[in-house]
């Protein structure tokens, strides 16, 4: 009888630690999809050019730097370098200088619209870019923006306006509006009480989604590549140049890519998700 | 000195109509509270002179200033709001520092009146802290002594002490009155709780979607509610109400008894008596008990009286029973008279 009245309930919990494993193993699974690349990128660009075309693979950095100093000191780099720092300042500073003030109106004031004004900074991002590089490219070349630091960093700020926009937003939202009343009536305009108490409570949040739009010019590869000739970002750069490089440089090139986009998305990861309303602090 | 005049103050957001034409003045250092359920406008009312919401029709004066065109900066308050509004990114001293700073007063001064005020709130210890080491209670002390130091004319408080438990919430009653009325200011205090209304207000107004009913002190607004509505919102349990029908000689039948009462052209009025002015005893409305709460000074007794039900405060030694037909004698001089139409006192 015990046997049959266990039975069900063996199974249920059977079921569970299934349940659990697949979870579990899902998980190492993800993990590894994105990690094993990036560490083998990162194996590969810290192992002497003998050790990368070398078999068997090695699975452990030699720490050679050669391949690194090699692929810096490699002709035009550096300016790549340069030009990719200077397109992903100017996006910082244009997608926080219009997306910021832009989540603080979505945030503090209802106007006709917007529902829809939020819902159109999302779409678009619904425009595949390479249906719109070429008569970007035609309109740019006609304006003379074209091959400008500037002109590349107007298409990268439409890219990361719309993150702009929904972070600073719940960003704004998340400071009650009665701090900034109390301020209005203990003496502030409008721009004060935003400047001595608003700013101070956002600036690490406007700081991180600052960051977030430098990483989106960073890695953005397609428009650079067709708006660009003479001023390459890194990005165009390696994917014009590195296609008939040696393997080690490639190996080098990807990592000079990848960490530094890995490194401030890691400093930034508590606020992309406040962008999706998860947690806010 | 800082009189309020609110004249003909209405706000409407879209289709929907928060205050009708209210007036109101409050005499210089008066303490004025706003009572009403929520949605009732008082909120709004204190808003809009705080200079936080802008009226869609009306004038608000302060102390003898048009002030409903100036930005809240320019309008000689202070505001403490129910969710304290401290400010995260300071410490307390630099928290209530921060008016004065904005009045660019010399740091002696400034120093001088945070001390002061802190003592006054008894948070001098706080002073180094942040908002987010402090209880409710400390934090509310922080934003009363916020408004406080800015020696303001005019004191808003809306809901200060709904986010305190009920203990504290007790204590900083009579600390927070004690402490305006040395202020001298004058204060505007918007509550939904009416026992906080009572124990601190010099006059109450009573706000009743989006009106004024009755402005008075507590007393008389307990004891003569100028309409239904203030009967039945004011006093635990409220007012009962009784249907009465026209008798001879002007006088009103009332669930067997006849009362003189108010001259109306009605045929039918409603009968009020508060459950603390009725007696038992072998006169009176014809009253069977429903349910006993003994609640120890006395008992609260719910009664079934012309088929709507009537609460009666008993003395505690009173021997009733559930069941029990007993008679309940108003005290006739606190008996009121509502007219059913207008729901005005009669």
């Amino acid at each position: 009888m015990s046997a049959v009245a266990e039975a069900p309930i063996a199974t249920a919990a059977d079921a569970r630690r299934a349940g659990g494993w697949l979870l579990v193993a899902t998980a190492i699974l993800l993990s590894v999809w994105v990690l094993l690349p990036i560490y083998l990128l990162i194996v590969n660009a810290l192992s002497s050019p003998e050790q990368v075309t070398a078999f068997p693979k090695r699975f452990f950095p030699s720490f050679d730097v050669g391949s690194l100093s090699f692929f810096i000191n490699f002709a035009g780099v550096a300016r790549a370098l340069w030009n990719s720092v200077l397109v992903a300042t100017l996006t910082m500073i244009l997608s926080i200088g219009f997306g910021a003030p832009a989540g603080y109106a979505l945030s503090r004031f209802d106007f006709p619209g917007k529902g829809t004004f939020r819902f159109m900074v999302l779409m678009t991002r619904a425009f595949p870019l390479p249906l719109l590089a070429l008569p970007l490219a035609v309109m740019f070349i006609r304006t003379g923006l074209d091959d400008t630091a500037i002109g590349l960093a107007l298409v990268h700020t439409t890219l990361a306006l719309p993150f702009a926009v929904l972070i600073t937003f719940s960003l704004f939202s998340g400071i009650p509006v009665e701090l900034e009343e109390a301020a209005w009536t203990l003496g502030c305009t409008r721009l004060q009480a935003f400047r001595k108490v608003i700013l101070p409570l956002a600036l690490p949040g406007i700081a991180a989604s600052a960051v977030f739009a430098f990483t989106i010019s960073w890695n953005e590869v397609f428009a650079a590549a067709v708006l660009t000739i003479e001023n390459r970002t890194l990005t165009a750069f390696l994917l014009q140049s590195l296609g008939e490089s040696p393997l080690y440089l490639k190996f080098a090139g990807g990592a000079a890519l990848v960490v530094p986009a890995l490194i401030f998305i890691f400093a930034v990861r508590k606020y992309l998700f406040a962008m999706w309303g998860i947690a806010n602090r | 000195m800082a009189e309020i005049a609110i004249k003909g103050v209405a706000k409407r957001f879209g289709g929907f109509t928060a205050l009708h034409q209210v007036d109101l003045s409050i005499a210089d250092q008066e303490f004025m509270v706003l009572l009403g359920a929520s949605g009732c406008g008082k909120t709004t009312l204190l808003r809009i002179v705080a200079g936080l919401e802008t009226p869609s029709h009306g004038e608000v004066w302060i102390g003898g200033r048009r002030v409903d065109n100036l930005p809240p900066r320019e309008r000689g308050i202070a505001m403490v709001f129910q969710n304290y509004a401290v400010f995260p990114h300071l410490t307390v001293f630099e928290n209530i520092a921060f008016g004065l700073r904005m009045k660019k007063l010399p740091q002696q001064e400034v120093e001088q009146r945070v001390n002061r005020t802190a003592e006054l709130m008894h948070i001098e210890q706080l002073l180094k802290r942040y908002s987010g080491q402090l209880s409710g209670g400390q934090r509310q002390r922080v934003a009363v002594a916020r408004a406080l130091a800015m020696e303001p004319d005019v004191i808003l408080m809306d809901e200060p002490l709904s986010n305190l438990d009920a203990l504290l919430r007790l204590e900083m009653r009579a600390e927070l009155k004690g402490v305006l009325a040395a202020s001298k200011t004058t204060t505007i205090y918007v509550t939904h709780d009416q026992v906080e209304a009572m124990s601190l207000a010099d006059r109450i107004a009573v706000m009743h979607q989006g009106r004024i009913v009755q402005a008075a002190s507590p007393v008389e607004v307990y004891r003569n509610p100028a309409a239904r509505f203030v009967g039945s919102f004011i006093g635990n349990p409220p007012m009962n109400f009784i249907p009465a029908t026209k008798a001879a000689n002007g006088s009103w039948s009332v669930a067997g008894l006849t009362l003189p009462g108010p001259k109306s052209d009605r045929q039918k009025i409603e009968f009020a008596i508060r459950p603390e002015d009725v007696d038992a005893g072998s006169e009176g409305l014809q009253a069977t008990v429903r349910v006993i709460e003994p609640l120890g000074p006395h008992t609260l007794v719910t009664c079934d009286v012309e088929g709507g039900l009537f609460r009666a405060i008993l003395e505690s030694n009173a021997s009733v029973q559930v069941g029990d037909h007993l008679r309940l004698a108003p005290k006739p001089d606190r008996i009121r008279w509502f007219d059913p139409e207008t729901t005005n006192a009669l």
